[in-house]
C-alpha cells in the first residue's frame, strides 16, 4: 500500500525542513485575513471530527467558515493508501466565507501516504506548510520507513515547508492507544497555531463526548491540551484571523442537515428513502429527530418504492417527500411521471454526486439538471430548484413544499455533494407558523366541482383528498379527462397537458427576478446555479476590484425561470455559463460549433432567450475553485 | 377549510348504503372475465361493512386487473405497473382511517413488482391485497405471466413456456411477518365473497389470491375444475371458513385446517389438483407497520415548533454574552 512517487505537481523550489525548534513562548501572531487548513488521515482516525470541530470552534470565534469533507469511498480503505485519505478541509476567514477557496496552506497528515493523495490532486499550495506524523521514520517495517523518508524528502525538494511532529509519541504519554485521541492533540495544535480561545475548544469536546463517561471528555481535553502547548513550544509561527462575532445567534450545519432540517421546518410528516451516497445523510438526520414532531422516515426496499411510497402518502394526505441521488433520481423517474399526471404535490431531493451509472459517488458533479427538467417519458413539467448555500438548502425545502401543495406539482430540489458536506455559519431562522403545511382538508366537495376542474388560464385546481365526501374518482396515471376518467381522444389529451404546463407558466409568474452581483451592465455576465455560487461571486468580486467590468447572475430557480433574464443578458457583451458538468472544450481538435455539447444551463438558456452564451465547465469531482473562476473569466473577457 | 374530527365521528352514525352506491361505470372487462365476479363480491362486502365510499381507497398497479378502481365509487388510485403496494403504504401510512384495498394482477405482483409484494408482507400493513391470478398477461395479449404454467403457449412462449410457474402462495408463506393468506377462485363466488370478506376483517396485510377465468386468452384453463367439484378442495374450520349446507353438498372435497398451523398452510399452498380454496394461514398477533411507526398521529405547530427549536439550539452558536445557553451536552 506504500506508493512513492515523482511529486511533479508543483515547480521545486528548494527550501530547508523547518525542524520544530523550542521557541519563546508569546511569539508573534502573524495577521492573516483568510488561511485554508486541512487534517488528513486514514479513515477511522478522527480526522473529520478534528477538522469539524475546528470549524466549530472557528465559528464560534466568529471566523468566517467553510468546511469540505475528505471522504474516501470506502469505508474502511486500506490503512496508508493515498486514495484512502479521510479528512476535512476548512477555510477561515475574517469576514464571511462563501466557498471552500483555492489550494491548502496547512496541512496536518498522519501518515506521508494520504497526503500524497492530496498533492496529486493539485490540492495544495506550492509552498504550503505541511505537518507531518514523523512515527513512520522509526517504522519496523523498512518498506514504510523507506516510503516515508523518500516522500519527505520529495515533498521537502519539491518546495513544501514539511514540519515532522511526534504526535504519536506526545499522544502516547496521555493515552494507551493513540489511534484513539492523537485527533485531538492535533486540533490542540491548530487552536494554537490560528490563535484560538482553548477553552471553546474544551467546550467543542464536551459537546461531542457530552453522552459518554467523564473519563473520555477528561481525556480528550488532556489531548488537546497537550497538542496546544506543543505547537506553543515547538512551533516558530503563528496565525491570526480577526474575527468578528456576530451579534446574531447563527447555526453550524451541513447542507444535508439544513435540507432535512427544511423538512422538520416545512410540517412535512414522511420521506421515502433508499440509501445512497450521499444523500443518505438527510434520511440519518432526520431518523433521529423527525419522531420528535410526529414525522415518519420510512426506509423503502428500493427507490421506486421510495418514492411511490412518498406519492400515495402526499395523494392521500400531506406532501411527502423522497431523498436521493443520481442513480436512485433515475429509477424514479417513471414515478415521478405519475405524480406529475395525477397531480399530487411531491418533493424530490437529489443530492447530486457525479455520473452517468455509479459514476463518483463521494464527488461533486451538477449533472442532473436536464434529467430533474426533463426527466420521464412524455412532457412531465415539474419545478426545480437549486439551492446555492448551506442557508439555501433549508429555505428550499420549505419552499418546495409550499410550490408542491399550491400548484400540484413535483418540485425537484437539486443539491449536490460539495452542499451535502460542506458546513458554513447562517443565521438562525426564526420558525414562522407560515411555514407548515395546513392540515389534511376533509371537508365536503361542492356539487358539481370536478377532480380535475383545471382554471382554462392557470390550470390549477382544487386537490381531492381521500376522506373529502362527495369527492370519490379514480386517480390514474392513464390519459384523463377533468372527471378524471380514462379519456384518449384528442381534446382530452391535448387540455389536460396544456393545463400541466399552464401551472408552470402561472408559477413563472409570480418569481422575482434574480438580482445581479456587480454593476447591472458591462463587458461579461457569468450566469452559475447551485453551490457554485460562493466561488463564482468570490473570483467576480477580484476582478471587479481589478476593473474588470464582469458581473454574475445566479439562478435558484431553473425550471420555471424567472422574468426578465433575457433583458439582464442583453446589458452585457458576452455571456458565459460556469457549472460543474461536461461541456465540450471549442479548442478540441474534433470539436466544432456544429457539434459542441453545451453544458446543461448554458444549453437551457441559449434555446430560451435565443442569446450566444458560451459556457465553461469542469469535472474534476472538486468544488470549483475561485482561482479557476477568474482565469476563466480574464480568458473569456480576452476573447474576440 | 377541515372538518373537525367530532364531526366526523358524528357522521359515523347512521350511515347506509346500497350497492349502486359503490358501483361506477361499466366495467370493460370481457364477457366472462373473473374481474367481475371479484368486483361483485367487492361491493357486497362494502355494503354489507356500510363502508364509507369517501373513506376507501382502492389501489391498483397495471393490467386488466387493475382497471378495477375505476368501477368503485369510492376514492381510486390507478397508478403505475408493479407499484401498487408501495402507493398503498404510503396512503395508509399517511391515513390509517382509510379502508385500504389493492388489486394486483399476476404480472403486476409477482413479475414487475416482486420486490414490492415480498416487502409488503413484511411491513404488514392493514390493508387487503386481492391477486387477480389468470396466469397471463391479457391486456398486453397473452404473453407467458411468472404464474403461467409449465408449457403454456403464448405470445412470447409459441412452444410453450420453459419454466414452471411461480407460486404466489407458498412464497407470501415464506416471507417473515406473514399473517393472512387465503386462495380464492372466481367461479365460486359465495366462498369468494366469504374469503375476502374474512381478509378484510384480519387486521394485517391480507394476500388474497384469486384465480381468475381469463375467457380471451386461456378460455379452457380452469375447465376440468369448474366442471369436476371434486377437484376443487375446500378448507373449512371454525376460525376459518364456515360452508353453508348448499356448498357442502356440492364440494365435497373438503379438509378441516386451522389456519393457525403455518406448516401444514405450507403444505396446502403447494397443492396444484385438486385447488384448495380457503382461508390457508391466519396470525392476528403479528405487529402492523403503522402501528409500529404511530402513524396518523395529531400534530399541532406548537409541537413542531418546540422539536424544531430544540433541533436548532443544538447547532447554535450563541453571540458573546449568550453563550450560557448553549449546553454542553446537547
Amino acid at each position: 500500500m506504500n506508493e512513492t512517487i515523482a511529486i511533479t505537481a508543483v515547480k521545486p523550489r528548494p527550501r530547508a525542513t523547518k525542524t520544530a525548534q523550542p521557541t519563546p513562548s508569546g511569539k508573534a501572531a502573524v495577521t492573516l485575513s483568510e488561511h485554508i487548513v486541512e487534517i488528513i488521515s486514514d479513515s477511522g482516525e478522527g480526522a473529520q471530527r478534528c477538522g469539524q470541530s475546528l470549524g466549530a470552534i472557528a465559528a464560534r470565534m466568529g471566523n468566517g467558515v467553510w468546511t469540505v469533507e475528505i471522504i474516501p469511498a470506502e469505508i474502511r480503505p486500506p490503512a496508508r493508501s493515498v486514495a484512502g485519505g479521510s479528512g476535512n478541509r476548512i477555510r477561515l476567514g475574517s469576514g464571511r466565507v462563501t466557498n471552500g477557496g483555492n489550494e491548502t496552506d496547512l496541512v496536518i497528515a498522519f501518515n506521508e501516504q494520504v497526503l500524497l493523495g492530496r498533492v496529486r490532486t493539485g490540492e495544495l499550495k506550492p509552498d504550503c506548510t505541511i505537518l507531518l506524523e514523523s512515527m513512520w521514520r522509526e517504522s519496523k517495517d523498512p518498506k514504510i520507513a523507506a516510503s516515508y523518508v523518500e516522500t519527505h524528502d520529495q515533498l521537502v525538494k519539491a518546495g513544501y515547508q514539511v514540519i515532522e511532529i511526534p504526535m504519536e509519541r506526545e499522544c502516547r504519554l496521555i493515552v494507551a492507544d493513540a489511534k484513539r485521541g492523537k485527533n485531538m492533540f492535533a486540533l490542540g495544535m491548530l487552536c494554537n497555531i490560528y490563535s484560538f480561545d482553548l477553552q471553546l475548544g474544551r467546550d467543542q469536546i464536551a459537546r461531542i463526548f457530552g453522552k459518554k463517561d467523564a473519563s473520555v471528555i477528561e481525556s480528550n481535553v488532556k489531548l488537546l491540551n497537550a497538542g496546544y502547548d506543543w505547537a506553543e513550544k515547538n512551533l516558530d509561527f503563528k496565525y491570526c484571523i480577526p474575527a468578528t462575532r456576530s451579534t446574531e445567534p447563527q447555526i453550524v450545519i451541513d447542507g444535508n442537515t439544513a435540507l432535512a432540517l427544511g423538512v422538520l421546518a416545512s410540517g412535512m410528516e414522511i420521506c421515502a428513502m433508499y440509501p445512497i451516497t450521499p444523500a443518505t445523510s438527510v434520511s440519518h438526520y432526520l431518523s433521529s429527530v423527525f419522531e420528535k414532531v410526529g414525522g415518519i422516515v420510512h426506509q423503502a426496499e428500493d427507490e421506486i418504492a421510495a418514492c411511490t411510497f412518498a406519492i400515495g402518502a402526499s395523494y392521500a394526505g400531506k406532501c411527502a417527500v423522497t431523498v436521493t441521488s443520481g442513480p436512485g433520481y433515475s429509477l424514479k423517474q417513471e414515478a415521478i411521471g405519475l405524480a406529475v399526471m395525477g397531480e399530487i404535490p411531491l418533493v424530490v431531493i437529489n443530492v447530486q454526486r457525479g455520473g452517468p451509472s455509479t459514476g463518483q459517488p463521494t464527488k461533486v458533479e451538477q449533472g442532473d439538471m436536464m434529467t430533474a427538467i426533463f426527466g420521464s417519458h412524455g412532457d412531465a413539467p415539474k419545478v426545480v430548484i437549486a439551492p446555492a448555500t448551506i442557508e439555501d438548502c433549508f429555505y428550499s425545502v420549505i419552499t418546495a413544499r409550499k410550490i408542491a401543495e399550491t400548484f400540484n406539482m413535483v418540485v425537484v430540489v437539486l443539491s449536490d455533494t460539495s452542499l451535502a458536506s460542506s458546513q458554513q455559519p447562517f443565521p438562525r431562522p426564526q420558525f414562522s407558523e407560515a411555514w407548515l403545511a395546513p392540515s389534511i382538508d376533509q371537508s365536503e366537495i361542492p356539487a358539481g366541482l370536478k377532480p380535475y376542474d383545471w382554471n382554462p388560464t392557470t390550470g390549477l385546481a382544487r386537490r381531492f383528498i381521500p376522506g373529502q365526501p362527495g369527492g370519490m374518482h379514480t386517480l390514474t396515471g392513464l390519459a384523463h379527462d377533468s372527471l378524471s376518467h380514462v379519456a384518449y381522444d384528442p381534446e382530452s389529451n391535448e387540455s389536460s397537458i396544456r393545463a400541466r404546463s399552464h401551472k408552470l407558466a402561472a408559477l413563472q409568474r409570480t418569481l422575482k427576478t434574480p438580482p445581479v452581483f456587480g454593476d447591472p451592465k458591462g463587458d461579461l455576465l457569468v450566469i452559475g446555479w447551485g453551490s457554485t455560487k460562493g466561488a463564482i461571486e468570490e473570483a467576480v468580486t477580484k476582478l471587479r476590484a481589478e476593473g474588470r467590468k464582469v458581473s454574475s447572475l445566479h439562478l435558484t430557480f431553473l425550471q420555471p425561470m424567472a422574468p426578465g433574464i433575457k433583458e439582464i443578458m442583453q446589458r452585457f457583451k458576452k455571456v458565459i455559463t460556469i457549472e460543474g458538468n461536461w461541456s465540450d472544450d471549442p479548442n478540441d481538435e474534433i470539436i466544432d460549433e456544429s457539434n459542441r455539447r453545451y453544458s446543461a444551463l448554458a444549453m437551457l438558456v441559449r434555446s430560451r432567450y435565443l442569446i450566444d452564451v458560451d459556457c465553461w465547465s469542469e469535472v474534476r469531482g472538486q468544488p470549483i475553485k475561485p482561482s479557476t473562476i477568474q482565469r476563466v473569466i480574464l480568458e473569456k473577457l480576452k476573447q474576440k | 377549510m377541515t372538518i373537525h374530527a367530532t364531526e366526523c365521528l358524528l357522521r359515523l352514525h347512521d350511515q347506509h348504503y346500497e350497492l349502486e352506491d359503490y358501483q361506477s361505470g361499466v366495467p370493460r372487462w370481457c364477457t366472462g372475465c373473473g374481474d367481475n365476479a371479484i368486483l361483485a363480491a367487492v361491493q357486497k362486502l362494502c355494503r354489507d361493512e356500510d363502508l364509507r365510499p369517501e373513506k376507501t381507497m382502492f389501489v391498483s398497479g397495471i393490467g386488466c386487473s387493475s382497471r378495477f378502481p375505476h368501477y368503485m365509487k369510492t376514492y381510486g388510485f390507478h397508478g403505475i405497473h408493479g407499484r401498487a403496494l408501495p402507493v398503498a403504504e404510503g396512503v395508509k401510512m399517511s391515513r390509517p382511517d382509510l379502508n385500504v384495498f389493492v388489486n394486483t394482477g399476476d404480472g403486476d405482483c409477482c413479475s414487475i413488482g416482486a420486490a414490492h409484494w415480498i416487502h409488503a408482507i413484511r411491513y404488514n400493513m392493514n390493508m387487503t391485497v386481492m391477486l387477480h391470478d389468470n396466469q397471463i398477461y391479457g391486456l398486453t395479449k397473452k404473453q407467458a405471466s411468472p404464474t403461467s404454467p409449465r408449457g403454456l403457449k403464448s405470445n412470447t412462449t409459441p412452444r410453450g413456456a420453459y419454466l414452471e410457474g411461480l407460486n404466489p402462495l407458498t412464497v407470501t408463506l415464506g416471507v417473515q411477518n406473514v399473517s393472512f393468506v387465503a386462495q380464492a377462485v372466481d367461479w365460486i363466488p359465495e366462498v369468494l365473497y366469504d374469503i375476502i370478506r374474512a381478509a378484510y376483517h384480519h387486521k394485517g396485510l391480507s394476500f388474497v389470491r384469486i384465480l381468475q377465468r381469463c375467457p380471451e386468452w386461456l378460455p379452457d384453463m380452469f375447465e376440468p375444475f369448474m366442471h369436476d367439484p371434486m377437484k376443487t378442495r375446500l378448507l373449512t374450520h371454525e376460525k376459518g371458513l364456515k360452508l353453508s349446507a348448499n356448498l357442502s353438498k356440492v364440494y365435497k372435497n373438503q379438509e378441516q385446517h386451522d389456519p393457525s398451523d403455518i406448516h401444514r398452510a405450507r403444505e396446502i399452498a403447494s397443492d396444484r389438483d385438486p385447488i384448495p380454496v380457503g382461508i390457508l394461514y391466519h396470525n392476528p398477533e403479528v405487529p402492523v407497520y403503522e402501528e409500529l411507526r404511530n402513524a396518523g398521529q395529531q400534530r399541532s405547530t406548537r409541537y413542531i415548533k418546540s422539536g424544531f427549536e430544540s433541533e436548532l439550539d443544538k447547532f447554535t452558536v450563541w453571540p458573546q454574552g449568550a453563550d450560557k445557553k448553549v449546553q454542553p451536552s446537547a
